[in-house]
């Protein structure tokens, strides 16, 4: 009971901090240096390992799908698994769990110090508030570039998978065949699809770890837990978010 | 000293405000942290806070600042209510952190351009020259583009004075601020202080351990002992003090061969 009443206020806190920050969207044309820098800060740094990982999962998916439909002949199709996987499923995952483990985490900590040695108080004396300044910016800045991170990880993934279909000699699928089955068998709003999936992902990711940061009460050795208390919060939501968003999109 | 030779005018100048305490408790938890505390602070008076550490004074400050809300009793600014986010808007207030609570990842010069910036009280050029203003008070004009972190404790605190000033408040709560300023520092924060009081009208709430500083500014103060008020008065009042508690904070007795310690003694032995 005393678990549930906690819950419910820190849902409640959360979703009190997004209405908080929106209202201050009007401020965001004279706020664009932090808007830069937190597009700067959350998609430019990732892209490096957004890449790498979308290319290799996407070589694995190829290498596997190659493996098992083998047997039933339908290697013609390898393509369409592995455009329909990353795209739908795999691209927007992966992306919401690198940036729950880089963003996310960077943001709680940052609040989180700032919270510990009274940035935030002073903040709030100085009528500034933390919602406008720190948390609207990183909000803004997710949305934008989730989706580029998104599409950039299908495409890495669909070349990976590309490649090794060319030169996996079991499999040997060239990419013109591949590209073919990828592209007749995959409808846009399949890349839609998991670009909103990405989007509600990454927002979830940001407001919450925004939302534990500024929450952290205590001494230098709470900014830890409260980083961690995002991650593990983070994921979880990501993977139980992600059965519902997919739901409620196949169903529309 | 010339340092502080003018201050812009505060846009709400002429508009003070006075403070009043009725009837403070705060809990934190099971611990009761103040006591009844009741105390009127005039428009445009310099008032000292002094009693030892742990006593309640910061978490008095926090709550005249809004920052702390009362488990009983209130805390009003002029008419307006202390707890209240509104009042932020209605009061101009600078708080000065016992910490500093300086932005780690702005450098000095951004610290100190972020209020004006943030409500757009003028342009760059303006600001640029306010904030050097200010730096220029605290001597910290070769600091301006350092960051906190590169900071002494000293050094800090003369920042988060600076940037202080920089908001031109109608109202000032300080936090031990000579705690960790040298002599000539602390005396030019009593100068500070002074003038301002002259030429802004500003009210100043000074929290601090430092009997020179709060005999020589002071228009009154209170002694915060145990999370109660203990004493309350003119500086006059207590140059002897009848209070034996007060007396003792102000004036401790040194005795080198103090009984308490003969344990430390023996266990070298
Ligand atoms: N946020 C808090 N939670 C629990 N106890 C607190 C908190 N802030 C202050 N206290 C306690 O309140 C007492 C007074 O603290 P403080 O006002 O900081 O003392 P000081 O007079 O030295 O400024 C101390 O015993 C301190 O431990
Ligand atoms: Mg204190």
């Amino acid at each position: 009971m005393n678990h549930l009443t906690t819950i419910v206020g820190h849902i409640g806190g959360t979703l009190l901090l997004l209405v908080r920050s929106i209202k201050f969207i009007g401020t965001l044309p004279r706020q664009r240096a932090r808007f830069i820098e937190q597009c700067y800060l959350i998609g430019y740094t990732s892209l490096p390992i957004v890449t790498i990982l979308s290319f290799f999962i996407g070589s694995v998916l190829a290498l596997q799908s190659g493996y098992s439909m083998e047997n039933f002949g339908a290697k013609q199709f390898i393509g369409t698994l592995v455009g329909l996987t990353m795209a739908r499923e795999l691209g927007p995952v992966m992306v919401a769990i690198l940036i729950a483990g880089r963003v996310g985490s960077a943001i709680t900590a940052e609040l989180a110090s700032m919270k510990v040695y009274q940035e935030i108080d002073a903040l709030t004396t100085m009528n500034i508030p933390p919602e406008r300044m720190l948390v609207l910016p990183r909000l803004a800045a997710i949305v934008v570039m989730m989706p580029v991170l998104a599409i950039i990880a299908n495409l890495c993934g669909w070349y990976g998978g590309a490649l090794v279909c060319e030169y996996t000699h079991s499999i040997s699928v060239d990419s013109e065949s591949y590209f073919t089955a990828l592209k007749e068998f995959m409808k846009p709003h399949d890349v839609t699809d998991g670009l909103i999936k990405a989007e509600v992902f990454g927002f979830v990711i940001v407001l919450v770890c925004s939302y534990i940061g500024l929450n952290t009460r205590g001494g230098p050795r709470e900014i830890g837990a409260s980083v961690t208390k995002a991650v593990v919060t983070s994921l979880i939501l990501i993977l139980v978010l992600d059965y519902f968003v997919t739901k409620a999109l196949l169903m529309s | 000293m010339s340092t502080s030779s003018t201050f812009t005018a505060s846009p709400f100048v002429g508009k003070t405000f006075g403070i009043t305490v009725a009837k403070l408790n705060k809990k934190f938890g099971r611990t009761t942290v103040l006591r009844d505390i009741d105390l009127e602070v005039k428009p445009g008076e310099i008032f000292c806070i002094m009693g030892p550490s742990g006593s309640g004074k910061t978490v008095l400050l926090k709550h005249i600042a809004g920052l702390e809300t009362a488990t009983s009793g209130e805390v009003r600014i002029g008419e307006y209510d202390a707890a209240d986010p509104e009042t932020r808007n209605k009061v101009h207030l600078a708080l000065v952190f016992q910490a500093g609570a300086l932005f780690n990842s702005l450098s000095v010069y951004d610290n100190l351009a972020l209020y004006p910036r943030e409500h757009r009280e003028c342009n760059e050029a303006g600001i640029r020259e306010r904030v050097m203003h200010a730096l220029a008070i605290l001597s910290l004009e070769k600091s301006a583009n350092k960051f906190p972190s590169d900071l002494s404790g000293g050094m800090k605190k003369r920042v988060a004075i600076a940037r202080a000033l920089v908001m031109e408040p109608q109202m000032l709560l300080y936090d031990e601020p000579t705690s960790e300023l040298d002599p000539v520092m602390s005396a030019t924060l009593t100068e500070i202080i002074a003038t301002l009081r002259e030429q802004t009208a500003v009210t100043s709430v000074v929290v601090t351990h430092d009997r020179d500083l709060a005999f020589n500014i002071a228009d009154r103060m209170a002694f915060v002992m145990d999370g109660r008020i203990r004493g309350i008065g003119k500086p006059a009042d207590f140059k002897n003090p009848t209070d034996p508690v007060i007396a003792n904070f102000l004036n401790p007795v040194i005795d080198l061969k103090n009984p308490r310690f003969k344990q430390l003694e023996n266990s070298h032995e």
